[in-house]
């Protein structure tokens, strides 16, 4: 998947073909333009969203006030550090038993399992969780943050998987062989060979798992408690009232972490190869 | 020369070893058995696919036998694991780790064993320094050459002392200059170290020129083990008297066999001697193969074994090679040394000539 992406040389080149440019151009400014009108707005002075009344970081400001984008914020890092960090453990030792044991019996339904978030409509997903950990919270009566993180690690997983399974199948075998060769216990073995070269795709995979985290709408909403709010579900309630240049600012913020959070992740994936 | 009394340190018994099953399945080596002593130069050779790597993998404990046993230093390690058997190898493209520097990928046996840090930073300088690359020490391994990290990857195999090392192809990679330096280094690194090799390749000349005896496989079976002398002077069968040199293969007939030596009749109706191995007693109709080298051209008829006509004579700097077809239709290859006064031998082209032949130039195949 990512490969692919990265791929350079074509035989040819496709930006000679006739008409592609012009269609990229025609989508990008489909995909562009509402952003960076967001991004603008977020600094305006006034109180609209559509009219302009010149530069102020003003917004900012208010939403950096703002107890309940505080709260929310805080509680969406919270979930998404928890849920990216636990569903790339997951992630990693599902590579390794996918990719380091002999072939097995049922090994495309293994990928199907894990991958199955990616296919299934999160509404779906979400729905079965909601009634499934409907369940839980009246036999157990517990009703914290858990679900939320539960429900983000489930399909944060295959976010993370695909990176680091990508890197586990690049890695030579040999490589494992030779520290086996040289008295290293399969637990040394993969402590000081397999970890380090495969801690570049860990680290992509948890990077990408906390993006995705970090933006989901829809599980979170049907998961949440009462009070529960994360920034993205915060935001949402926001807009069925007033809507202010805030929202604005903070989706700015939002989309500058996700960037940088990216970009790190594109940097690794390269300097890896 | 060869010591009588030296311990065994591998001896593969009666090994058997299948890839896969049912229809798929390989049969990579059957019923190898090989003994090989201390302090051995010894080599596998055969062709590309024989089973060469399965036999080095199975020693290494990286493959399991489907049958049979391999002893180290008399102890059966057939079940152990590749990280319990004091055995080190060096892999055909070397394996080193891409994330250490080169001191530290020769440290990593050493610290697997669990040796104190004095005595493995004393060992990788020894090693450092047996392989000359002191001063490469702290670079990453991308950033030395394909001979510096051939290098490496033999200190970093002999750091922890094996008792047998094993080489894959080691020199396959390299270049035709530099793998006849590093021939003659992995002899320099054997003796001095003292420690058994178990060495691959493909390249007969290679075998010939390095080893102390050779094993020669073909489809997954040894076919001779011996001296690379024995191995290229009594070859036993055909496919190991085509693969190791040049040869004349040709048809004769048995009249005797008594006290190690055979009579027998060349095509050319001739009768000559030669010495068979002990307990090998042919008889009726045999392949016989004959060295270019061993073969000469005589001018007294008298001296004739084989006749037949000069169709091609070729100049190779160190020699000539005569290229004559005999009366019974074969072509039968002579060698001559070429000396300061030689002269071109066209004129004789489409000339009768005569053959002569060495004493014990004829060899008997068993097949
Ligand atoms: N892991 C494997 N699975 C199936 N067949 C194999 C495997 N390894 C080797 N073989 C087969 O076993 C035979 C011997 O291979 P190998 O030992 O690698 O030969 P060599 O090193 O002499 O070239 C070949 O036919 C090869 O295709
Ligand atoms: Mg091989």
């Amino acid at each position: 998947m990512f490969k692919l992406l990265k791929r350079k040389s074509f035989r040819f080149d496709i930006r000679h073909q006739n008409g592609f440019t012009s269609i990229a151009i025609i989508c990008f400014i489909f995909l562009y333009t509402p952003i960076f009108t967001m991004m603008v707005y977020a600094f305006n002075q006034g109180d609209s969203i559509a009219l302009w009344e010149g530069f102020s970081l003003r917004w900012f400001v208010s939403a950096w006030g703002n107890e309940q984008v505080k709260d929310s914020a805080l509680r969406s890092l919270i979930v998404a550090i928890f849920a990216s960090g636990i569903s790339t453990t997951v992630a990693t030792m599902a590579a390794i038993a996918t990719t380091r044991t002999k072939s097995f019996r049922g090994q495309n339904i293994v990928y199907a399992i894990i991958n199955q978030p990616l296919m299934v409509p999160e509404i779906v997903t979400g729905v079965a969780l909601l009634i499934f950990f409907a369940l839980v919270k009246t036999v157990t009566g517990y009703a914290g943050l858990g679900f939320l993180i539960l429900a983000h690690t489930a399909f944060c997983i295959p976010f993370a998987y695909l990176p680091i399974r990508a890197r586990l199948e690049g890695m030579d075998l040999i490589l494992e062989t030779a520290a086996a060769d040289l008295y290293a216990t399969p637990w040394k073995t993969f402590r000081l060979v397999t970890f380090p070269l495969l801690f570049p795709g860990i680290i992509a995979g948890a990077m990408l798992a906390f993006v995705i985290s970090l933006d989901n709408v829809v599980i979170t909403e049907l998961v949440k408690s009462a009070g529960q709010d994360t920034l993205p579900t915060y935001m949402l309630g926001q807009l069925r009232r007033a809507i202010t240049p805030e929202i604005n600012a903070i989706s700015t913020v939002l989309l500058a972490i996700t960037v940088v959070i990216l970009t790190l992740f594109y940097l690794l994936n390269r300097k890896s190869e | 020369m060869k010591q009588q009394r030296s311990e065994i340190a591998i001896r593969i018994e009666d090994i058997t070893k299948i890839y896969g099953e049912g229809r798929g399945k390989v049969i990579a080596l059957q019923d190898v058995s090989i003994d090989i002593p201390e302090n051995e130069f010894f080599t596998l050779l055969g062709p590309s696919g024989c089973g060469k790597t399965t036999l080095l993998r199975l020693i290494a404990g990286f493959e399991h036998p489907t049958k049979g046993k391999i002893h180290l230093y008399g102890k059966d390690i057939t079940a152990y694991p590749p990280y319990k058997r004091k055995v080190n190898t060096v892999f055909q493209n070397y394996a080193l780790f891409p994330h250490m520097t080169v001191a530290e990928n020769i440290a990593f046996g050493l610290e697997m064993l669990g040796k104190p840090k004095k005595e493995t930073d004393e060992t990788v300088n020894e090693m450092l320094t047996l392989v000359k690359m002191e001063d490469l020490k702290n670079r990453q391994i991308s950033q030395i050459s394909g001979g510096q990290q051939q290098r490496v990857a033999l200190a970093r195999a002999l750091a922890p002392k094996p008792r047998v090392l094993l080489l894959d192809e080691p020199l396959s990679a390299l270049d035709q200059k530099l793998r006849k330096e590093m021939q003659i280094e992995l002899k320099r690194l054997q003796s001095e170290t003292g420690i058994t090799f178990v060495f691959v390749t493909h390249d007969q000349e290679e075998a010939l020129t390095m080893s102390n005896r050779i094993a020669v496989l073909n489809s997954g079976k040894v076919l001779q083990i011996g001296t690379p002398r024995e191995i290229y002077k009594q070859p036993s069968e055909r496919f190991v008297a085509d693969f190791i040199g040049e040869t004349n293969f040709l048809k004769a007939e048995i009249l005797g066999c008594a006290n190690g030596v055979a009579s027998l009749t060349l095509p050319s109706g001739k009768t000559v001697e030669t010495n068979v191995q002990k307990g090998f007693s042919p008889e009726g109709t045999v392949n016989i193969v004959i060295r270019p080298e061993h073969a000469t051209v005589v001018e007294d008829p008298a001296e004739s074994l084989l006749q037949g006509r000069l169709i091609n004579a070729v100049y190779f700097g160190t020699d000539m090679r005569y290229h004559i077809e005999l009366e019974s239709g074969e072509t039968f290859t002579v060698r001559i040394q070429n000396n300061p006064d030689d002269k071109t031998s066209t004129q004789f082209l489409g000339t009768e000539v005569c053959i002569g032949l060495h004493k014990n130039a004829v060899q008997i195949l068993k097949d």
